[in-house]
């Protein structure tokens, strides 16, 4: 069974039978898209038997001739860092639609986008061949232009466009690198095959032309990240978007682009990636830093999180640019392994944390208080006890309390960058420490401390509600306190790029 | 002249025969049974679509090299077969929706239909010309139907100031284009581009000039800048159908005729005319796609946009020494032809329904057309260079070849282009769905304009999606193109 291509193909097949029901019935469409976002994680866990632990390449393949006259072809396949993040995403899409039930406006709409914009981001994170990549990668900016638009907030408009704008910039710079990996292999054997082009790197030695499509695809990777300076569409986005919508914003969409630069930049590119590694490591490293210091800056509690994202991706960035650094030196293999194992491990805690934290926010803002201003609450916990529990400990997990699944990932970024970067990562370090106190201000502000009379009839979590959320908590708590099960997975693929690097 | 030749002439035979009959027919129907000269008119494409396979299948298939005939002045190839088809669906479709469009609005149904022809003949006839007097004929017969179906409506001045603006800017560019074939003439003692291909040696500025000028008339009808100002107000006055038309049908036939002339007319040791239309193609996309910003009014938005896409199409001829460069150009015009018909057939629908052709007018179309706004959604994206439509796979060809070519800055340029057009593409899409409805109850579409949807619609997605067929025969078209 090509289990690859009914996962990714389940979520449009649902937006397809979406469109045949009458938009009146709201009811049944939520239920339908709930049960095809459901069918969808469960046919990404049946890839789970079906992938060699042991095997470090890519896997399961699956292939068709798409457009044979110019070398292009449908092709999937997964490995160690493509499943993790596939299951992620099968599992916050559930959650998110789940969530999304209270939406009342356009509902058929809101629901097609989100299956549309499931199978766009499986389809990044499957596709083999640059073209089919692409074709996805494109996908996943329509559906979230529409979402933010439509059901953002009192600036939607303006964030929506400005995200669609950006991000279009990065993927046509990404094309045109694309067109010049194709051209640059002999004629005859031309190809969009991944695994090919990434084997026969025909760039290597060009000079200009390796460093022109090197940046073509950093601007991509890098304003999907986002990195700084690129980051200046994601407060917008986050913030304007409808809670649902931040949650794949930040859990999701955000990998499309440190995934980028671990599978193609990387291999693509090592030498050239390695001459710039220390300026992107410095870009890093004032991301990290920058992040958490505006975020602490913020009273709206959307905001915060959503700063706190240009923060956490700063570590991602950290680690990949240490393992690019690290490329041609023997000795420093095992750290960059270990670099690149925490930047996995980041990329699913960010998700899982911070999905987490945007549900947290949408539960207080959207269907209780209408307010999500730090200074606005107080003594919560008192009133709200499985909310106050939830929510301190996604915090928690975020800054990287030790037992909690954000601390696994940033020791192991901090332990393989330092050997290979040491100032940039003790620097990047000084980012932990910001993180940690405004997180710890913002809990001491919204649930500890004299409760704000206004809110003392709020109701606690919904059945609903608690079953959006304690699905995250569990996998917080779960890999920070064994990670191991996750870290065989993701080793795999880290260790196979190691190894094309040295 | 060898009389079996005319079977090569068949479409156009039948679709010139179908026009004249239409005329006849006119002076007899009564009034309200002039639809059924749409019918007619619909039945006469379809058949010359049919005569355009036989043709290809007596040329010995899509692999087969074309033939010259009437004395080298008319070459029937694979590439000239693909424009000819082209042409016809563009006509056939615009058809269609003016079956809904022109009754009501004016009582001669009989002449916009003949018209239509009349000027479909132009178009196929400028798909095959090798010759460049039978070439000016067969712009002037485009022209001059196209003329007055742009000033159609008689008692609407806007239509009128359309007709006579169209009419005024052809004229004068027929003129600078005929001087410029009476130099090659001159230079080489010759009409027929073969001949003109081997005797023009050493021309040397004579040749250069002569180019230019003649690039004055293909400009005019492809929308180059700096040939393209009449472009907005026509488009904007014109009957909707009219504007469609004039988008794809002409310019597409611009297109090829432009290609066969330089590719074959003009060696690249004598005139580098890649060079040149490089700086073209970098003018047009960027004054187009500028000034496209600043537009409200859907049709002249469209408008600008053509010109846009008009200099991303001339990228295939700057990069002209790569194979992928004629096969972008001849997939994006087709690409090109679903894509923009279907943004004016749904301009057509929301203009219906609203009223007006004010973008901020066609406000939560969404709620009211939601099918007819999906399709736009598809339109748009597809305009911009979003996959999976059949215009980004046009784009990404033709950057393709920019790229083959080592036209780095060019590709650069036109990706700059690109994101630009996302903004006043989406704005549409702004209007239709992120914005409230602007009244309740939905929009009636009529059954043409309906088709016409649907069809621009699949045609995007298809091409898009599965656009195999197209790339083999767009391939073999550029192969034996001048063999």
């Amino acid at each position: 069974m090509p289990i690859l291509t009914l996962t990714l193909f389940l979520p449009l097949v649902g937006a397809l039978v979406l469109l045949f029901l009458p938009k009146e019935d709201a009811d049944r469409i939520r239920r339908v898209t709930l049960g095809f976002t459901l069918a969808t994680f469960v046919a990404s866990l049946l890839i789970l038997p079906r992938f060699e632990f042991g095997r470090r390449e890519i896997q399961l393949i699956e292939q068709a001739a798409w457009i044979p006259a110019v070398g292009i072809q449908y092709k999937v396949g997964v490995d160690g860092l493509s499943l993790v993040l596939a299951l992620l995403t099968t599992l916050l899409t559930v959650l998110s639609v789940l969530y999304s039930f209270r939406e009342t406006h356009r509902v058929k709409e809101y629901n097609l986008l989100f299956l549309l914009l499931e199978t766009g981001m499986l389809g990044v994170f499957f596709a083999l061949d640059f073209f089919l990549f692409y074709v996805f990668w494109e996908l996943t900016l329509v559906p979230m232009y529409f979402l933010i638009g439509i059901w953002g907030g009192p600036r939607r408009e303006y964030a929506a466009i400005k995200f669609f704008l950006y991000t279009l910039v990065g993927s046509l710079a990404m094309l045109l690198g694309i067109l010049l990996l194709y051209f640059h292999l002999p004629p005859g054997q031309r190809t969009f095959d991944v695994l090919e082009i990434v084997r026969q790197r025909p760039l290597a030695g060009t000079g200009l032309l390796a460093q022109l499509a090197f940046w073509g695809f950093f601007l991509s990777f890098a304003i999907k990240v986002p990195m700084w300076p690129f980051h200046t569409w994601l407060p917008d986005a986050h913030v304007e978007a409808p809670t649902a919508g931040s949650v794949i914003l930040a859990a999701i969409l955000l990998k499309l682009g440190t995934y980028g630069f671990v599978r193609f930049s990387l291999p693509l590119f090592p030498e050239v990636f390695h001459q710039h590694a220390l300026l992107i490591a410095t870009l890093a490293v004032i991301g990290v830093i920058y992040g958490a210091l505006v975020a602490m800056a913020q009273t709206d509690l959307k905001k915060l999180v959503a700063y706190s994202s240009v923060n956490h991706m700063g570590y991602v960035m950290l680690a990949v640019a240490a393992a690019a650094y690290a490329y041609g030196r023997q000795e420093l293999a095992d750290a960059a392994a270990t670099a690149l194992n925490g930047a996995t491990m980041e990329m699913l805690a960010h998700g899982i944390i911070t999905g987490a934290l945007f549900l947290v926010v949408g539960v207080i803002y959207d269907d209780r208080a209408h307010t999500r201003g730090v200074d606005d609450f107080g003594g919560l916990w008192a009133v709200l006890p499985k909310y106050g529990a939830v929510s301190i400990t996604a915090m928690f997990a975020s800054l990287g309390l030790p037992g909690l699944m954000g601390f696994v990932a940033e020791f192991l970024i901090f332990v393989g960058s330092f050997s290979i970067i040491p100032v940039f990562t003790a620097l990047a370090a000084l980012g932990v420490v910001i993180t940690a106190a405004f997180f710890l201000w913002t809990i001491q502000r919204i649930f500890l401390g004299p409760t704000n009379p206004r809110w003392v009839n709020l109701p606690d979590l919904d059945r609903r509600e608690a079953w959006t959320l304690f699905p995250l908590v569990v996998l917080m708590i779960a890999f920070g306190v064994y990670p191991k099960p996750l870290l065989d997975i993701i080793n795999l693929t880290s260790s196979q790029l190691v190894a094309m690097l040295r | 002249m060898n009389w079996a030749d005319l079977r090569w002439l068949v479409p156009e035979l039948v679709v010139a025969a179908a026009a004249v009959a239409l005329l006849g027919a006119d002076l007899v129907l009564p009034a309200d049974r002039k639809r059924w000269l749409g019918g007619l008119a619909l039945a006469s494409l379809v058949a010359a679509g049919a005569a355009c396979a036989v043709v290809l299948t007596d040329l010995g298939g899509l692999g087969a090299p074309g033939v010259r005939v009437f004395a080298d002045t008319y070459t029937v190839d694979a590439f000239a077969v693909y424009f000819k088809l082209v042409a016809l669906a563009a006509v056939a479709l615009v058809v269609l929706v003016s079956l809904d469009y022109f009754p009501g609005r004016t009582p001669h149904l009989g002449e916009v239909f003949s018209l239509l022809l009349f000027s479909g003949v132009g178009l196929l006839l400028m798909a095959s010309a090798s010759d460049l007097i039978l070439l000016l004929l067969s712009i002037e017969f485009v022209s001059l139907s196209s003329y007055l179906l742009a000033g159609f409506l008689k008692r609407d001045p806007k239509s009128n100031e359309a007709g006579v603006k169209y009419f005024l800017y052809g004229a004068a560019t027929t003129g600078v284009m005929a001087y410029g074939f009476s130099l090659l003439y001159g230079l080489t003692g010759s009409t027929i581009l073969y001949d003109i291909a081997a005797r023009l040696d050493r021309a040397g500025p004579a040749a250069y000039l002569a180019v230019g000028m003649a690039l004055a008339g293909f400009g005019f009808k492809v929308s180059m800048v700096p040939f393209h100002q009449w472009t907005p107000d026509v488009y904007e006055g014109a009957p909707t159908p009219i504007t469609a038309f004039l988008s794809v049908g002409p310019k597409a036939a611009g297109f090829a005729a432009l290609v066969r002339t330089l590719s074959i007319g003009i060696p690249l040791e004598q005139v580098n005319w890649p060079v040149l239309l490089a700086a073209l193609s970098a003018v047009t996309m960027t004054v187009g796609n500028l000034l496209a910003l600043l537009q409200r009014n859907l049709k002249r938005m469209l408008a600008y946009s053509s010109i846009a896409h008009a200099g991303y199409v001339l990228i295939a001829l700057a990069a002209w020494k790569s194979a992928w460069a004629l096969q972008g150009l001849l997939y994006y015009l087709l690409a090109y032809l679903f894509m923009n018909l279907g943004a004016f057939f749904v301009a057509m629908v929301a203009a219906e329904g609203t009223g007006s052709d004010e973008i901020p007018d066609h406000a939560g179309l969404s709620q009211r057309a939601p099918w007819v706004a999906g399709a736009m959604v598809v339109f748009m994206l597809s305009l911009t260079g979003i996959p999976p439509t059949a215009g980004f796979f046009g784009k990404f060809y033709l950057f393709a070849a920019a790229v083959d070519a080592g036209l780095l800055w060019l590709a650069a340029l036109a990706v700059a282009n690109s994101v630009i057009s996302l903004y006043y593409y989406v704005g549409v899409l702004r209007a239709l769905y992120l914005m409230p409805p602007a009244a309740p109850g939905p929009v009636p579409v009529p059954a043409g304009l309906r088709v016409g949807v649907l069809v621009a619609l699949i045609g995007t997605l298809a091409a898009g999606l599965y656009p195999e067929p197209v790339v083999t025969f767009v391939e073999v078209a550029r192969r034996l193109l001048g063999s």
